[in-house]
């Protein structure tokens, strides 16, 4: 899908060690992905696989021993501190188990919040949340506090803080771990939609189900990428014979 | 009419149903009314997507199965030529029994991956860990086909309801096999392990009949869970 186009995302030959000598863990060997805009890969694998790890690093929250990370086209290792931070900031969306909203803000706060930080004008970034809020459908609970939400609630909000403003990248850990199966179903279906409408996105998950909602499914153990699976073109859906 | 490829590959679903499941809801289709031969089929696969295609021969034999019983009668002709069928009250009460009759879980359906998995535990020299990771990598490109025809469909519509509910069923069965077939690698890994432990001589290189990666160490280390 669209391997033309310029990755969001690219890993090249990423190795991270842990810990030195006895106690040393290469939580990932030698992982290679590409994200292309409008794509949504999920990543599946025991505990302890190097998924959390992956992520971090593709989020510029940490750093690869070895091998290259570039989001939309830029090398992380290139950045400095600085540099990273803003880019994490104005090009890269996170969503967690927990949601992690600030239980002080409302919806439309806390949406707003990565956009604040970065310097916008609180009237310029309540809007730019507001309009995050309506695009996933839930400008509703704009107002409300996290603890007067659901969880599937807060972690819709949490998907909008993820995309405000122009990020292209979502990173995703588990994001329906929390969540009960028609829940995490709904916030999956919205992960979707926004990827249709362009966001490129990378989500953990251990449930197949939630998994299949993905262009790709790549599968890790151990630190490697053993395994990917797509779904087939869809002129096969029409022709069985293809199988 | 939507067909969906490559059924789960487990082999359960060679004979989809049965032939009794056939009988029976063309039988409860007649509920609705007299129909005719390719009426009865095209309602059916409304329902289930053409998940199980009939051929229209199967109907007609079915068709004629049932009236030789007296669970259905010939009304004669739609005026178009079609041979109209409707069930009789035998057939009526025939139907309320099979939807008040839960299915019969008797023998485990003859599970191609289960057996070919017990086989290839015991035979030497057989990758057991690619070839679960082959299998739950096509069972997942299933589950997302069947994934994407569901968000496709629309649910306000009775016959796609029945058939998005065919679809959910298709789905668990890819989602438990999939958790299938990683407790098994789990299973794999730990007895290959103990194994490892048992023989202590460092001689032992570890078979890589689980594992495509060197370690022996155990898999999950405290703290690797988040
Ligand atoms: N900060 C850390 N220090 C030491 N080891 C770590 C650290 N983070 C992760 N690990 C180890 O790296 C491996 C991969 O961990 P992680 O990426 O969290 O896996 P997953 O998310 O798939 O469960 C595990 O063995 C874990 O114990
Ligand atoms: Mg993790």
């Amino acid at each position: 899908m669209n391997a033309a186009g310029t990755a969001v995302l690219r890993l090249d030959d990423v190795h991270r060690v842990h810990g030195q000598a006895a106690t040393e863990v290469q939580a990932l060997r030698g992982v290679s992905l590409a994200v292309y805009p409008g794509e949504l890969v999920a990543v599946m694998g025991p505990s302890g696989s190097g998924k959390s790890t992956l992520l971090t690093i593709a989020g510029g929250l940490d750093s690869p021993t070895s091998g290259t990370v570039c989001v939309e086209g830029r090398d992380l290792g290139g950045l400095d501190r600085a540099g990273r931070a803003r880019l994490r900031r104005t090009s890269v969306g996170y969503v967690f188990q927990d949601f992690n909203l600030v239980p002080a803000l409302t919806a439309a706060e806390n949406a707003a919040l990565p956009l604040e930080l970065d310097g916008v004008r609180a009237r310029a970034a309540r809007g730019a949340a507001l309009a995050a809020l309506g695009e996933l459908g839930i400008e509703e609970l704009a107002d409300r506090f996290p603890d007067q939400m659901s969880g599937g609630q807060q972690q819709r909000v949490a998907i909008a803080r993820a995309v405000v403003g122009e990020r292209r990248l979502v990173l995703a850990d588990e994001p329906t771990g929390a969540l009960d199966s028609e829940t995490g179903e709904e916030v999956l279906r919205m992960l979707r939609a926004r990827c249709d409408a362009g966001t490129a996105a990378v989500m953990v998950t251990h449930e197949a189900r939630h998994a299949a909602w993905a262009d790709r499914v790549v599968f890790l153990r151990d630190g490697v990428v053993v395994d990917e699976s797509s779904p087939l073109p869809p002129t096969a859906l029409l022709e069985p014979s293809l199988r | 009419m939507v067909c969906i490829p490559g059924m789960v590959a487990s082999g359960g679903h060679e004979n989809p149903g049965g032939p009794m499941s056939v009988r029976h809801s063309l039988l409860a289709l007649l509920e609705e009314g007299p129909m005719y031969g390719y009426q009865l089929r095209a309602e059916f696969e409304r329902r289930t997507g053409g998940t199980w295609p009939l051929n229209v021969g199967q109907v007609y034999s079915t068709l004629a199965r049932l009236e030789r019983d007296g669970l259905v009668e010939a009304r004669g002709d739609d005026g178009e030529g079609h041979r109209m069928y409707a069930a009789t009250p035998a057939g009526t009460a025939a139907v309320g029994e099979w939807f008040a009759t839960p299915v019969a879980r008797s023998q485990p359906a003859r599970d191609e991956l289960a057996i070919k998995l017990a086989v290839a535990v015991t035979v030497p020299g057989v990758d057991v860990g690619a070839m679960i990771q082959q299998q739950r990598s096509a069972t997942m490109t299933a589950l997302q086909e069947y994934t994407r025809l569901k968000a496709r469909a629309a649910v306000d519509d009775p016959a796609e309801l029945a058939w998005t509910l065919v679809l959910d069923s298709l789905v668990f069965a890819a989602e438990s096999e999939i958790r299938w077939l990683d407790h098994c690698e789990t299973r794999l890994r730990r007895a290959e392990i103990d194994r490892a432990r048992r023989t202590p001589s460092s001689s032992v290189e570890p078979s890589s009949s689980v594992e495509p990666s060197s370690s022996v160490e155990p898999v999950e280390t405290p703290g690797g869970a988040r």
